[in-house]
């Protein structure tokens, strides 16, 4: 008991020496536990919204749609309406596809011929306004949403005006732009009349038989897979109830995998952060280390007071990181302008608290251990003197710098002393370049996706928020990159003091000291933003369940690893420069001291 | 103090380093004039803190001085860049520390041809150089050593060779002996002696009479300036061991 009371004596009373320390390592983990519970917090939050929206609407369990001359009779739809295992429906109802023009925009719509009264399956649930009339239509709201459209408002069918009768919401179909073109209502008469003119089979200047929409009610809903699977054939289109719900859901369950991922390379480099800060804090406190050790401390407690700090600083992390994840979740988790009704606070179980506790304490640990360790095993008299930890020796990297310039040559020596150090920096580029790889990619991919859905331009809600997501996660890694990169030169800076005045004294100018340090840097830095190119696409293989996200195009990919090659090299220069100001007589007569 | 005008290598005059300000301000060197001929072997002594350590950075360039001129070689040099200044330490002089200052991942041949290397000399060329010069010292057997397996008087061996690694005007050498038992103290000895015949100008910083006595001139120090200076005789053309007493 002594011995605890002890260790946290000591750790509390080295965190108050250190605060900025302390709050450094607070918060690149709280960064990571906070995208981490909000990941977590939209697990199954989706499914409410859409369950209350198939309830207010009379939501069928299967659509199904006849298009072109073969299945679009009517009469082969009644068929199915007489299946066994179903107990109700409404249709067929006439479908077209005329070109609306609204606000500016051009798109074709799908066009569903409605009775004036409602339906008791799938009557879509006005937000806005009043139910179908002649001449009148009622829009998807997802789809007015996009187009800007409120009832009341004119817009033109195939150049026929119209007014906006209302805005609804529909279980029957996911929401725009999966379901592509945007969905309309208006009456049976006036969908009949967007029919298309004779074409192909049909007789010349007569009106070829519309497509039609058939909703059924099963008696067994959860059936409603299994039903569509047995009734399918060529001209018709089934949709379950719950392939609607799936669709709906992934608004709210790609944010959660990009989270989740995001929350994943967020921890890796707040595992870096972390370690970077307590290496350099180790060599600070060396002498202490040497005190705590002559007079009585074990090597363990030496190792227990320094994962004692880093274990309670993580443990606040992932208190702050659950409350600012639990109150950020709510604004990722609105089910999208297609579904009825909030879907509630989102819940964080037991299981996801005490996973995001895990998760800080491991970056913590893992960042922790070694240093700790290095800690414990040094000698008391070697701590006693504030000797700096032997540097590593790479012969074959010490050969190879002798042919380079003066820069380079200091820089790949810095860098050969601190592998550790250097494959962190590495790592944290990789990482960040990456993301930014990934997010390009995404920008394609969503780039293409509008030109294929033919989208005149149309924002898309779901490349929206994911594109919103994805930027969230991908400033928090620059960020914690950039901190990285920071720590990282100060640490160099201060480990090669002596080095660097000693190249100084012996005749390297402060700009070739200069741009060593820098150099020290940007030589990990270089192979970690060209591995993050193929750890993207990689990455993107790995968790696409889909199509892959598309390479973005080669100058972009260039473009990246030289910005940020230039943005490490802003970074370092600033304390790489104030390292360097130093007057080498003062450096290497503290030495001495 | 003695004027060698023209044939000075190292010349310096109202020469000042000033540290803090008002009531807190140390004059750490206050006024030294000095004149240091080519060939000469100087020997600086005094008490703990009367300033040598500040006078050899200031000659040496390694710090600047808040007032007076200094002149290496007939050129002047206390307003020079630090650029300039940097390319004057790589050029013109050699520095012998206490502590030695090896760098601890680099080999003894690797530690001498650094500054040929900073001064944009070929590779081979540098290490030949080096190797040259450990032989000199009498460490070519040790050019593959890391300095944690040299003794305290090798170390300071290689120090020495890497301060002459591009021919220095001046070598310049802080308590060179300062770290040494008597056995390491008189091979370094042995060495000056060497340079010293070999024509190579040296100021040594020391707190070891024995040493002093083996230069062409001793000043001393206390409090910054320049007290007292002694032409000395033996120097290092005298039998070194038992001039400076370290042989039985």
């Amino acid at each position: 008991m002594g011995r605890i009371v002890l260790v946290c004596r000591l750790a509390a009373r080295d965190l108050r020496r250190r605060p900025a320390q302390a709050v450094l390592v607070l918060l690149v983990i709280a960064a990571a536990t906070a995208t981490l519970t909000l990941g977590l917090a939209l697990q199954g939050v989706t499914s409410q919204p859409y369950q209350r929206t198939r309830a207010a609407t009379a939501g069928p369990d299967v659509v199904v749609s006849a298009f072109g001359q073969n299945g679009g009779s009517a009469a082969r739809l009644m068929a199915l309406a007489r299946a066994p295992g179903v107990t109700g429906h409404t249709g067929p109802y006439p479908l077209a596809n005329p070109v609306l023009r609204a606000h500016g925009h051009a798109v074709a719509v799908q066009a569903e011929g409605r009775d004036p009264a409602p339906a008791p399956i799938d009557q879509p649930k006005l937000t806005q306004g009043s139910w179908v009339r002649p001449g009148e239509v009622v829009v998807e709201r997802s789809f007015a949403d996009v187009l800007g459209i409120r009832a009341g408002d004119r817009l033109t069918l195939n150049g026929r005006p119209f007014r906006v009768a209302g805005i609804a919401v529909t279980a029957a179909l996911p929401f725009y732009p999966m379901e592509s073109p945007g969905q309309i209502w208006l009456t049976r008469a006036d969908a009949r009349s967007f029919a298309p003119s004779a074409q192909s089979d049909a007789p010349p200047g007569q009106p070829q038989p519309p497509d039609f929409v058939l909703n059924l009610r099963l008696a067994d809903p959860a059936a409603a897979r299994a039903f569509a699977n047995a009734h399918s054939t060529p001209g018709l289109a089934m949709l379950a109830w719950q392939d609607t719900r799936d669709q709906d859901a992934t608004l709210v369950t790609n944010s959660r995998q990009d989270l989740l991922i995001g929350s994943w390379l967020l921890g890796l480099l707040a595992a870096a952060s972390v370690a970077v800060l307590v290496g350099g804090r180790m060599a600070d406190q060396t002498r202490r280390v040497g005190l705590l050790k002559a007079v009585g401390g074990t090597p363990g407690l030496v190792a227990a007071v320094l994962l004692a700090e880093n274990l309670f600083l993580a443990l606040i992390a992932a208190a702050a990181g659950l409350a600012a994840g639990r109150l950020a979740a709510p604004l990722l988790t609105s089910p999208g302008a297609g579904l009825v009704g909030a879907p509630g606070a989102p819940s964080l179980t037991v299981p996801a608290v005490a996973l995001v506790a895990a998760a800080a304490l491991a970056v913590a640990m893992i960042a922790t251990l070694v240093p700790a360790i290095r800690a414990a095993r040094t000698s008391t008299i070697r701590a006693l003197a504030g000797a700096a930890r032997p540097p590593r020796r790479r012969a074959a990297l010490i050969a190879a710098s002798a042919r380079l310039p003066v820069p380079l040559l200091l820089g790949l020596r810095l860098a050969a002393r601190r592998p550790r150090r250097a494959l962190l920096s590495a790592a944290s580029i990789a990482i960040t370049v990456t993301t930014i790889v990934a997010v390009l990619a995404f920008r394609q991919y969503a780039h293409n996706a509008q030109q294929g859905y033919g989208m005149s331009g149309l924002p898309n809600p779901q490349t929206t928020r994911d594109s919103q997501v994805l930027l969230v996660i991908t400033v928090a890694l620059v960020v914690l990159a950039a901190i990285n990169a920071i720590f990282i030169t100060w640490a160099t800076v201060l480990d090669a003091r002596h080095p660097s005045a000693l190249a100084r004294a012996l005749g390297a100018t402060p700009q070739q000291v200069t741009t060593g340090l820098s150099a020290t840097q940007l030589l990990p830095a270089l192979p970690g933003a060209i591995a993050g190119i193929p750890l993207a696409i990689g990455l993107d293989a790995a968790v696409s369940t889909g199509q892959a996200l598309p390479i973005p195009p080669a100058w972009q990919l260039l473009a990246v690893v030289l910005g940020t090659l230039l943005v490490v090299a802003g970074l370092t220069a600033i304390p790489a420069r104030i390292g360097a100001r130093r007057p080498v007589a003062e450096i290497l007569q503290s030495e001495l001291a | 103090m003695s004027d060698t005008g023209s044939a000075s290598m190292l010349r310096a005059r109202g020469l000042r380093k000033e540290y803090g300000r008002e009531a807190g301000l140390v004059r750490a060197v206050d006024g030294v004039d000095l004149d240091v001929a080519a060939g000469e072997t100087l020997a600086v002594m005094g008490p703990s803190g009367c300033g040598k350590s500040t006078l050899l950075h200031l000659l040496g360039g390694l710090d600047r001085p808040s007032a007076g001129e200094l002149w290496l070689d007939g050129r002047r040099v206390d307003q020079l860049t630090e650029r300039a200044l940097a390319r004057l330490r790589r050029a013109a002089i050699g520095f012998v520390f206490q502590a030695f200052h090896l760098m601890d991942e680099l080999t003894a041949a690797e530690n001498v041809e650094l500054p040929a290397l900073l001064a944009g000399c070929s590779p081979r060329a540098a290490r030949r150089r080096a190797l040259g010069l450990l032989e000199r010292t009498g460490l070519a057997d040790r050019a593959a050593f890391l300095p944690s397996a040299l003794s305290g008087g090798q170390r300071q061996r290689v120090a020495i060779a890497r301060a002459l690694a591009n021919d220095p005007l001046v070598v310049l050498a802080d308590e060179p002996t300062g770290n040494l038992d008597s056995a390491a103290t008189l091979d370094v000895l042995r060495l000056f002696d060497s340079l010293h015949a070999a024509g190579q100008t040296l100021v040594i910083v020391t707190h070891d009479p024995r040493i002093a006595a083996t230069a062409d001139r001793l000043i001393s120090m206390r409090d910054g300036a320049l007290v007292d200076q002694t032409r000395l005789t033996g120097g290092t053309t005298g039998h070194l061991g038992a001039l400076a007493g370290l042989e039985g």
